[in-house]
Formats: C-alpha cells, structure tokens, sequence
C-alpha cells in the first residue's frame, strides 16, 4: 500500500470507523464490482474506500467530480491516494461523453465507487438515481452492482460544514443487483436507489439520513 | 520518559501469566466449540471464542504499551477514550449547534487531559473537565443560538465527556502518584487495577453462565446475575488479594482494594447499561469482536478508576 494511502485510511478510521459490515454476500475478492452508495458527506468515497479490504482496495477507483476534486490539494488526494476517475459533472468538454473514463476504468478491471444520486444530499434516502448506473450496467454485464448503505456521515461532515466531528459509521455492503433482461431504464433506477434503503433500512419519509434512529425527534 | 517494564520487571512475569490465562482459555474455547450441538450452544461458544481472541488483542496492545513506556501508555488511554467518546456522541442525539463543542471535546479535551498526566500536572488535570470544559463548551453551544432540548443535549455531552474521558483517564493517572517506597513503580499499580476489573467482569460472566439464576435489574441488563455478581466478585477479590506483591498494600489492603474495585466495577457496567438502553441500543459499537464497542469494554473501568486512584491517593500517595 502507498504511504499515503495507508495515512487516509488510518485517518478515515480513527474519525469515522468506517467498519465494512456484509449482508448477504462474501467480500470475495476476485469480483469487478460497480460499488454505488447514498451520498451525504465529502468523506463517503473514504469512508467505502476504507471499509474494503485491501485486497480489493487497491482494484477500488472512487468516481469524483472534477470540478471539486480536479484541483489542488484535494487533486492530490483523490488521483494519487484514492486513484480516482475524475468525471466532468458540468460537461466542460461537450464533444466527449463524461461516462468515457469510467468505462476506460471498467475496461482495464477495476472496479468503481459511485454516487448514482450525482450530489450529497440530506435525508435518510436518497434522492432520484441519474442514468449513468443504468447504461454502465448495460455496458458491462460481467460486472457486480453492489448497493452500498452509509449511515452518521452526514454528522461527521454534512453539506457545507468544514468542522469534522468523529462518528462511528457503518458500511453496509449488500448482494449484488439482479439483472433483468429488458427492464426499463427508470424501473432498474429505482430498484437500485430500493435496493440502498433496503440495505439501510430507511423509508421515504425518514427525515435524517441516519440508520440508527440517533437524530433529534 | 522510563520505561515500564525495564523499571519493573515483575511485568513480564504478569503478561507472561496473562498469556497463559488466556493459552488456557483458548483451549477451553476449542474443546467447547468441538462438543457444542444445539444452536444456541453453537452461538454462545462462538462469541466466546471471539471474546477471548479480542483479549489476546487487548492484552497484546497493553503490552506493548506498557513496554514502550509513559508516553505510549498515555497515549493508547488516550486513543481508548476517543473511541468510547465517539461511540456515546454516536448513540446520542445532537444538532447543529453542537458541532463545534463537540468538535472540542474531540480535538482538544481528550488530548489536553492526557498530557495533563504526561506533563504531571495533577491540579489541572483535576479540574480540567469539571470546570473548564463542563462551563466553556455549553457557553460555546449557546453562541450557536440553538435552543431546543439545550439543557438536553448539554447535559448528555458532559456526562459523555465525564465518563469517557474524565473518570477513564484516572486509570493512567495512577502513573503520576508519589507514593513513598513505591517510586517508579507505579505501572504496576496500572496493571493491578486493570487485571482485576476486567478478571471481575470475566469472572462474572463465567459464574452468571455456569450459576446465574437470579436477575438483578433485567430490564437493564439481563446478564447481571446475584449469583455471577458474588462468585465473581469473591473470584474477582481473591485474585487482588493474591496479588498484593505488585502494590503497596498488605494483602488484606489488597483484598479491600479488589472488591472496592469489583463493586465500582459492578456499577458502572449496569449504569452504563441503563444509558445505553435509554439510547435504544444493545451494544455501544462493533469495534471490539465479541464484546461490542470499546464502551462495553471499558464501562466498569470508567467506574472503578476515579475511585481507585482517590483511595490509593488518600491514603498512600504525597499529596
């Protein structure tokens, strides 16, 4: 492991834990997965990142936002100690599809970390899946879809908070998606984003983005 | 900074001991696992298993710590607390306005108590969290403006950081005392309360599965047991007892000692219960393979430690 890279989990874990927990499936460690979570918090990416183990770790590409994490220190942070995929949210360069370099990632055998909502939200579910799941799916039928839940992060870090409180916070890995033949774009959406509140057991109405019932009535 | 255990070398003989405690224990884990037919037997002997192999962990990280000296040992205390604080701010509920206090509490009051002990600054390290902490952090949330369930949530944030970090960082503290014709022994002391706390709450265990009939407060906690509180504790006793030679007591001192220990040990276990149940959860975290979180761990010896150290201060130290 880099040195940098075992710096951010050690970091990761004494803020957050991050502890991996499996539902339903072993964390095998041969298995190209697309990894895709609720996302409430800047530390989301560590915290799944963290919870693998090593083994599949270092196969683990986060998916990041270029606009945010493209410059600086934070570039450093997520090219050299996560190795992400930088995908343009805001299209900078129209002629080419943003997709492209998660596939290019997929292509060469790693497996991703991606927020299907597109940005962090603030409640207990999340918000409507974006298309990029679906078409990713399609493209690579070999590859695992695995829901990923994350509870507490938005108390670490919620939006627009720079102030980290340590939370301890579970990742719950579920079995992977089942695919079905001809399904609809939107019904495979929404069975992704059911598949997450599952695993979190969260429902529509549940105010916090918190699993374990802790936010104020 | 001195080291430990090249000051004391009674120390190797007690994790040596500790090591075939636990060689012994694992040896009964394995003959129970291989006889184990019913399911639930199956389960009962698996967590034992797992809470065994967490002991081996636990006691190795002492170890090392004790042998890697002062600084070490502090700061492994000091790492347990930010996990057992991290585990009760998680179970408990807070907003916004707690953010900052919260933050503090994590990032400057748990390091600032255990360099108190580093730098043997008894008197603030006494009043530290009392006074400083238990009057600037609710100031510091009121600034934030946020009013509801204020004195809620103020009070459950410092009765965390008291438990936590405060009565948890007494057990390192015993490092600083001067007690006259024990200089430069004082790890030793470190160790006896931890051995018999935690060989306390093993003992229980042990006598509540094998004899546990009466419940003591079910809704609290349903494994606490007259019959595993007494053969435990007298266990539990008898080991301090035996083991005076490491202390500055006599053996009936050391024996008085234990069980203050044992009874303190008791309390905060089935206090600590009671906060986590009124929290809707059964275990304070999963960090700890079979016993839960580092809280589960740690609850008697967040009891015991303060008062302990203030016996041992009264009537053996230089004020």
């Amino acid at each position: 492991m880099r040195p940098s890279s075992a710096l951010l989990v050690g970091v990761v874990k004494l803020l957050v834990g991050a502890y991996g927990r499996w539902f339903g499936i072993h964390p095998r460690t041969d298995a190209q997965r697309i990894y895709f979570a609720n996302h409430t918090s800047h530390i989301d990416t560590l915290a799944i990142w963290a919870a693998l183990p090593y083994t599949l770790r270092r196969r683990t590409r986060p998916v990041a936002a270029r606009d945010y994490w493209g410059r600086g220190l934070r570039r450093y942070l997520a090219t050299r100690a996560l190795g992400a995929v930088l995908i343009d949210r805001a299209r900078e360069q129209a002629t080419m599809d943003p997709l492209e370099p998660l596939r290019a990632a997929l292509r060469a055998g790693d497996s991703l970390i991606l927020f299907p909502e597109g940005t962090r939200g603030t409640r207990a579910a999340p918000a409507r899946f974006r298309g990029g799941l679906h078409r990713l799916a399609l493209e690579f039928p070999a590859v695992e879809l695995l829901p990923v839940y994350l509870d507490n992060l938005h108390r670490a870090l919620p939006k627009g908070s720079l102030l980290p409180v340590p939370m301890v916070c579970t990742v719950r890995f579920g079995a992977p998606l089942a695919r079905i033949d001809g399904e609809p774009r939107n019904a495979f959406l929404a069975r992704a984003r059911a598949a997450v509140m599952t695993l979190g057991g969260v429902t529509e109405t549940d105010q916090a983005a918190d699993a374990t019932g802790a936010e104020h009535a | 900074m001195p080291e430990l255990i090249g000051q004391n070398p009674e120390l190797w003989v007690l994790f040596g001991g500790l090591a075939a405690l636990l060689a012994i224990a694992s040896g009964i884990g394995w003959g129970l696992s291989r006889r184990a037919s019913t399911p639930a037997a199956v389960d009962t002997i698996r967590n034992l298993v797992e809470r065994i192999n967490a002991w081996w962990v636990m006691v190795a990280v002492l170890a090392v710590a004790f042998l890697l000296g002062r600084t070490l040992t502090l700061l492994v205390f000091g790492l347990m607390a930010w996990f057992a604080l991290r585990e009760f701010v998680t179970l408990t509920p807070t907003r916004d306005g707690d953010r900052l206090p919260l933050s503090l509490a994590f990032f400057v009051i748990v390091p600032a108590q255990f360099f108190l002990i580093g730098v043997e600054r008894y008197g603030m390290f006494a009043i530290f969290v009392p006074v400083y902490a238990f009057l600037l952090l609710p100031a510091i949330a009121a600034l934030r403006g946020d009013v509801q369930d204020f004195l809620a949530r103020t009070a459950k944030l410092q009765w965390g950081l008291m438990i936590t970090v405060y009565c948890l960082s007494h057990a390192p503290a015993l490092l600083l005392l001067q007690i006259p014709g024990f200089t430069g022994r004082n790890a030793l002391l470190l160790f006896y309360l931890l051995f018999v706390v935690q060989i306390s709450d093993v003992m229980q265990y042990v006598f509540g599965k094998l004899f546990g009939r009466t419940r003591i407060a079910p809704v609290v906690s349903p494994s606490k047991t007259v019959e595993g509180f007494v053969g435990g504790g007298l266990a539990a006793t008898a080991f301090g007892a035996a083991m005076w030679w490491i202390t500055p007591f006599t053996p009936a001192v050391a024996a008085a000692m234990a069980a203050a220990i044992v009874v303190m040990g008791f309390l905060g276990g089935l206090t600590l219960s009671a906060v986590k149940r009124s929290l809707g959860a059964k275990d304070w975290g999963v960090m700890i393979e079979g016993h839960g979180g580092m809280l589960d761990r740690l609850d008697s010896v967040c009891f015991a430690a303060p008062v302990f150290f203030h016996l041992v201060r009264y009537f053996y130290a230089l004020p």
